[in-house]
């Protein structure tokens, strides 16, 4: 049986290929990007970008807490600094420093975050932050941003460098469908409607929205036409779009690699609340820490993949 | 700003004693003790040693630039930028005061001339002033970095993962300066958690330490930045440690950690001015 997919792809790559590219790229653009790495420069990608400006970056050692302290020194010179590490290091670890010295300080210093959520897999749950969207967001002046495949990685990261500010950039390791357009426009803030719908809108973020976009076609052969919005930007949260897509279905699910418990889903339920109130089901991590496993494997057990949005589908519209 | 005599200069940190005074008793909160022991520090720096602009951009291109890594110490900072033109000194009397640019730590939010990243939590400040000291090699500007840090601070962990970076990195346009007063919060450093020999400590990372005996005389610390610019520039990172006495300039203050964090009351505070003459007109 295969589905009818409204988006399809030839090609899977990482996510943090997408970055490692559009780094390099923004580099070529603007000499005032500069890169810093704490001794993960091969998993980040960032190798390229390292080899073609080697003045422009800076290798911190296991030190990720200094390596956010330099980066806010480097945006006061006028640079334009992109530092990378794993999601788990890039925000829980230091926090203080990209509270104080970033955001509070309103340093143009773009966090770059990969091996974010479940699908790091092997690693563990040591590594697999699934509360880091929710410490960004509550961060004022943060700009929060999770891209779903290579290409929306990629673009992000041109976007990001044009963009004056703190960012939270957030990607993954695992190989995973390129199903959206090579070389689109990304514009922060603005919600994406990828699919057209009238029963339920699934708002989807990161690797989720290739799942939603698989639901979609899921739901659709029963007769279930969903609309399948793609969130890349959670913060600021295109809260019109959302608004104006619950309006026409009367339902709604989010789906993201993260908790349910301060991510994407709660920010959309505020906005719902405040405006519209109308039924809403989470897709995510229900309070709990994850495992090792393969990507696959763990985005069934922990009920984040196409049939877990199928199912919060048909339970958002039962309620409606 | 032309060189001043040491007459001068002393005269300003007289001042800023009396200004930090006035401006935590007035909240009847703040840190006088830290800022009190500074005082020819700031003073010596800010009219004597720093190449800046007190119209103040923040990309500090061709400046010499300073960062207050322990921001508890405020109210001296605020005292000297106000005193050398950053912002009017009537501006003072709004320290941690509702809607003040002068905030309780120093902070850019509110656009203060003379702040370029905020402080307070401890530890941050020496990889910021690092990373200005890389963009300005980067911009192939010969200028300094300047950053003060508290000795008690040192026990946070970031400061060592920024000293092994610096001197890695030969970050050798910065010169760091450690308030070597030997009191924290809750007590004298050595009971509280033992810095031992600071000096190997900083040297076997890679650093050139350049030691100054008498933070609270003038010309002694006049000499020992003047020796710290000849140091750097030299493929390795400089650190002063500044021998200092929290509290200076008030016998009832000097050299304990009881007025680190506490405000003097209304008879402390007339018994405290009455030791430092106003010689440029309190704000």
């Amino acid at each position: 049986m295969s589905l009818d997919l409204k988006f399809t792809y030839t090609e899977k790559k990482d996510t943090r290929s997408g970055f490692g590219d559009g780094f390099l790229e923004a580099g070529r653009k603007n000499p005032n990007v500069v890169g810093l790495c704490a001794d993960l420069i091969g998993s980040l990608k960032m190798g390229d970008f390292q080899k073609e400006f080697p003045e422009r970056f800076f290798q911190t050692g296991i030190a990720e807490a200094n390596m956010i302290g330099i980066s806010a020194g480097l945006a006061i010179g006028g640079k334009i600094p992109f530092a990378g590490t794993f999601a788990n290091f890039a925000t829980g670890r230091v926090y203080d420093q990209i509270r104080q010295s970033v955001a509070y300080s309103d340093k143009n210093v773009k966090i770059c975050a990969s091996h974010a959520g479940l699908t790091l897999g092997e690693d563990g749950a040591t590594h697999q932050i699934l509360e880091d969207l929710g410490m960004m967001k509550m961060l004022p002046h943060m700009t929060v941003i999770n891209p779903c495949d290579y290409n929306q990685t990629k673009a992000a990261t041109l976007a990001i460098a044009e963009h004056e500010g703190p960012v939270y950039l957030r990607f993954g390791r695992p190989s995973w469908p390129i199903f959206t357009p090579k070389d689109q426009k990304f514009e922060i803030g603005k919600a994406w409607k990828m699919i057209d719908g009238k029963d339920v809108t699934i708002f989807a973020t990161g690797h989720l929205v290739w799942e939603a976009v698989v639901a979609e076609a899921m739901l659709r052969e029963e007769g279930i036409h969903a609309e399948v919005i793609n969130i890349h930007t959670i913060k600021p949260l295109d809260e019109e779009a959302i608004l104006e897509s619950v309006k026409k279905t009367g339902c709604a699910v989010s789906a993201e690699e993260h908790q349910i418990n301060g991510g994407l889903g709660d920010s959309i339920a505020q906005t719902l609340i405040r405006h519209n109130p109308a039924p809403l089901e989470y897709v995510g991590v229900n309070d709990s820490f994850g495992e090792s496993g393969t990507p696959t494997q763990l985005l069934e057990k922990y009920g984040l993949n196409a049939e877990n949005i199928v199912k919060a589908a048909k339970a958002a519209i039962a309620r409606k | 700003m032309g060189k001043q005599s040491i007459e001068q200069l002393q005269k300003v940190a007289t001042q800023l004693r009396r200004d930090v005074l006035r401006m935590v008793h007035a909240v009847q909160s703040g840190h006088p003790g830290a800022p009190l022991g500074c005082a020819e520090f700031f003073v010596a720096l800010y009219f004597d040693q720093l190449h800046h602009n007190p119209d103040f951009k923040m990309d500090g291109k061709g400046e010499d630039l300073f960062f207050l890594s322990n921001g508890h110490l405020s109210a001296g900072w605020y005292s000297v930028l106000a005193r050398s033109g950053y912002f009017p000194v009537e501006e003072l009397k709004t320290f941690r005061k509702l809607n003040s640019r002068l905030q309780g730590h120093p902070a850019t939010h509110e656009h203060l001339p003379g702040i370029r990243v905020a402080s307070g939590s401890l530890g941050q400040g020496l990889s910021v002033a690092i990373g200005v000291a890389q963009a300005k090699k980067i911009e192939k500007d010969d200028k300094l970095v300047y950053i003060l840090m508290g000795d008690g601070e040192l026990q946070e962990g970031q400061i060592w993962e920024a000293a092994m970076y610096a001197a890695h990195q030969k970050v050798d346009n910065l010169i760091a300066t450690v308030d070597y007063n030997g009191q924290q919060i809750d007590g004298p450093t050595e009971k509280i958690m033992d810095l031992k020999n600071l000096k190997a400590k900083w040297e076997s990372f890679g650093w050139v330490v350049n030691e100054i005996t008498n933070g609270n005389d003038m010309q002694s610390v006049l000499d020992g930045l003047e020796k710290a610019k000849e140091l750097a520039g030299k493929g390795k990172p400089v650190v002063n440690l500044l021998y200092t006495e929290m509290g200076y300039g008030v016998d009832f203050m000097v050299g304990t950690h009881k007025w680190h964090g506490s405000p003097p009351n209304d008879e402390q505070l007339a018994n405290a001015l009455g030791q430092l003459e106003e010689t440029l007109g309190d704000y």
